[in-house]
């Protein structure tokens, strides 16, 4: 027991410190400790990552084999933190003026972090799904936070209700996973799923766990929820949305599909190719209507889920490092792109439209800049990182033979680009004046420009996350 | 027909008409009623495979307080379930739909259902003999020690449930009294009370 409580130690000291924070705050200072208590949480979070980022290489199991500890999940996990911290601490400033500074609100992240981190570990079905449930719980939480307004309200109803959907198309899958190979550890089901053709049983398993997984990471066709989900929360909330949990959902997948299901990657690769190709056509085409940033950052995501789900397709380690490194800059990407979306306001009031950032430039350039930089990183334009990503997974999937995904997927990025450079025509050469500010805290600024500064200077080596991405592949896919 | 195979399609039937008139019955009072028959139907089946600490689980916990609290929660709910039944007959044709091909790819695979070599084996390997070792013992050394972990998470799950409802639904009021037995305790009488002569025949 207690090499097992050592190996999960950086979740147990996750959770024992948020409900210790819960518990002191609720005897002392409760809202007012709200500040202090973010920069903790994202403190700690920091030095987790960088724990876990340094710490022992080789991949150990506690609990039976429930949980599991290898370089995939640790770049998973460090990625997961680094991001949340960065949210938290970008989006301070906005939770407190739009008046939802509650103490519980990092520490629900906090929570939902532990989650995460029990969902890229898992070695089991049941442990998957507590993971699941626990991130998706504090979400549906946070998603709602803003009770007085009914967009708020109806956008945690409307996750929850779905979500609870998607868990019990899940855990029927699961069922039927664990009737056909009589255990939940995935080390059990690889071994009943091996030698080439799988039971019909099995096969259904298979395609209610990717149809709940797909519904977390919001794959097209179980993406309904995201634009109103998005929309709805309050922004520093979709912030959070936009980037931790979907490297969480995206890890979870990959785990599940390669450590329980790498017997039968035939089947599933059609279901992800299909999932990819309509999320990535979807994405583009659905986003060029929207006159709201946040609905197109929506759509936005859903299209870049479609290009991770095409690394995965690959089912080869290169596709899995192809995934992981893409991942973590779109994860980079949206933090920056939030940090700014969050400060964008008239009048001292917050403002959503994209109209309204006509002219924005002429008032901030370096701000603008940064969007113009991130922005392009998003589209895919060659000089920026996010380029890389997008040629990393169309590598993969010419590798594995999908050319007609590969291609598929340089037409959606064709026209996904209209909207991102839409953005950019109205900061720039917009014909009204929009009169929307950005006023930042430091740390928001520093999260845009950091993130910004990444995506031109990761052009010389991606800062060495290929190595990582690679060795975290290796150990998914043996 | 073994006593065994009488009790078990006698628990079977009544747990599974308690479930169908549950979702027939008109009335949501009646509702509670057959979903209480369909926890009993259910708790003898458990008797029947052996697991007694269960069937009394559910006797005690299900039968004695979750399906009471459901029948309050629902007298005290002035919902109208008729009209909320209405909407449903719209879409009934497109319900029975998707019903009928789910019913048939159930078929398919119970049809040919196989299992994993092992997979049986595999199964039991879990739960400690029960010829040896009595249901609660099993049980605690399952949730307690095997599945430690799992345990522990449901439990931040059940955490984490309780800080939503709190947080949504908690709100401080400014707007009225409260009740401060210190501030009334050390009330100063000389700030209080002034003392008046009040003259005969004059007001104040």
């Amino acid at each position: 027991m207690a090499t097992d409580l050592q190996t999960i130690l950086p979740e147990l000291i996750l959770a024992v410190y948020a409900m210790l924070a819960l518990v002191g705050a609720v005897y002392t200072g409760k809202d007012n400790l709200t500040g202090p208590i973010t920069w903790l949480t994202a403190g700690l979070m920091a030095v987790l990552a960088l724990w876990i980022g340094t710490g022992s290489a080789g991949s150990t199991q506690a609990f039976g084999g429930m949980f599991l500890s290898d370089a995939y999940a640790r770049f998973a996990k460090v990625a997961i933190l680094i991001a949340g911290a960065a949210v938290l601490l970008s989006g301070q400033e906005a939770v407190a003026r739009r008046g939802l500074g509650r103490f519980e609100y990092p520490l629900l992240i906090a929570l939902a972090t532990v989650g995460m981190m029990m969902m890229v570990s898992a070695g089991d079905l049941m442990s998957l799904y507590l993971g699941l449930e626990l991130q998706s719980l504090a979400l549906y939480v946070v998603a709602a936070m803003n009770r007085d307004s009914v967009k708020s309200t109806e956008a945690g109803m409307k996750y929850f209700v779905l979500g609870a959907l998607s868990s019990g198309l899940l855990l029927y899958g699961a069922s039927l996973t664990y009737g056909y190979a009589g255990t939940t550890l995935f080390s059990g089901i690889i071994g009943a799923a091996t030698g080439g053709e799988i039971s019909l049983g099995l096969l259904i398993g298979l395609v209610f766990v990717s149809a709940g997984l797909a519904f977390k990471i919001s794959a097209v066709p179980f993406h309904m929820w995201t634009p109103d989900v998005y929309e709805g929360a309050p922004t520093p909330v979709t912030a959070f949305f936009a980037t931790a949990p979907k490297l969480a959902a995206m890890g979870l997948f990959a785990r599940v599909l390669f450590d329980a299901f790498g017997g039968a990657v035939g089947d599933w690769q059609q279901i992800i190719s299909l999932m990819a190709i309509l999320s990535m056509a979807l994405g583009a085409v659905a986003a060029i209507g929207q006159t709201n940033i946040k609905r197109l950052m929506a759509y936005s995501s859903i299209s870049h889920m479609g290009f991770a789900l095409m690394g995965l397709s690959a089912g080869t380690a290169l596709g899995v490092q192809a995934m992981l490194v893409y991942m973590a800059i779109y994860l980079t990407m949206n933090v920056g792109t939030f940090a700014f979306i969050m400060s964008m306001e008239r009048d001292g009031k917050p403002v959503t439209e994209i109209a309204s950032l006509n002219q924005f430039a002429k008032g901030e350039p370096l701000k603008a800049l940064a969007m113009l930089v991130l922005l392009f990183s998003l589209a895919g334009v060659p000089p920026m990182v996010g380029f890389f990503g997008k040629l990393y997974v169309l590598q993969a999937a010419v590798d594995a033979g999908l050319t007609w995904l590969a291609i598929g997927g340089v037409i959606a990025s064709v026209i996904s680009a209209f909207y991102y450079l839409r953005i950019v025509y109205f900061m720039y050469f917009g014909q009204t004046e929009g009169q929307a500010q950005a006023p930042m805290s430091p740390a928001a600024w520093v999260a845009l420009m950091g993130s910004a500064a990444i995506m031109v200077l990761g052009v010389v080596n991606l800062f060495g996350i290929e190595t990582a991405a690679a060795q975290a592949a290796q150990a998914l896919v043996n | 027909m073994t006593v065994a195979d009488f009790a078990f399609y006698a628990f079977a039937v009544t747990t599974l008409v308690g479930g169908l008139f549950t979702v027939l019955a008109r009335n949501p009072v009646h509702s509670v009623l057959w979903l209480i028959m369909a926890f009993i139907g259910s708790a003898g089946l458990f008797v029947v495979l052996g697991a007694e600490f269960l069937a009394m689980l559910l006797m005690i916990v299900y039968v004695g307080a979750v399906a009471v609290l459901f029948l309050f929660v629902v007298m005290m709910l002035d919902v109208d379930f008729a009209e909320l039944k209405a909407g449903m007959a719209k879409y009934m044709p497109l319900a029975l739909l998707i019903a009928v091909v789910l019913l048939m790819q159930m078929g398919m695979i119970y049809g040919t259902w196989q299992f994993a070599d092992g997979a049986e084996a595999a199964r039991r390997a879990v739960t400690p003999d029960m010829t040896e070792v009595e249901n609660t013992a099993a049980l605690g050394q399952l949730i307690y020690d095997d599945y430690f972990l799992l345990f522990q998470l449901s439990g931040l799950v059940l955490l984490v449930a309780m800080i939503g409802a709190i947080v949504l639904t908690l709100r401080h009021r400014k707007d009225i009294k409260r009740q401060d037995v210190l501030a009334q305790m050390y009330r100063d009488p000389a700030k209080a009370l002034e003392l008046v002569d009040v003259k005969p025949g004059q007001g104040l």
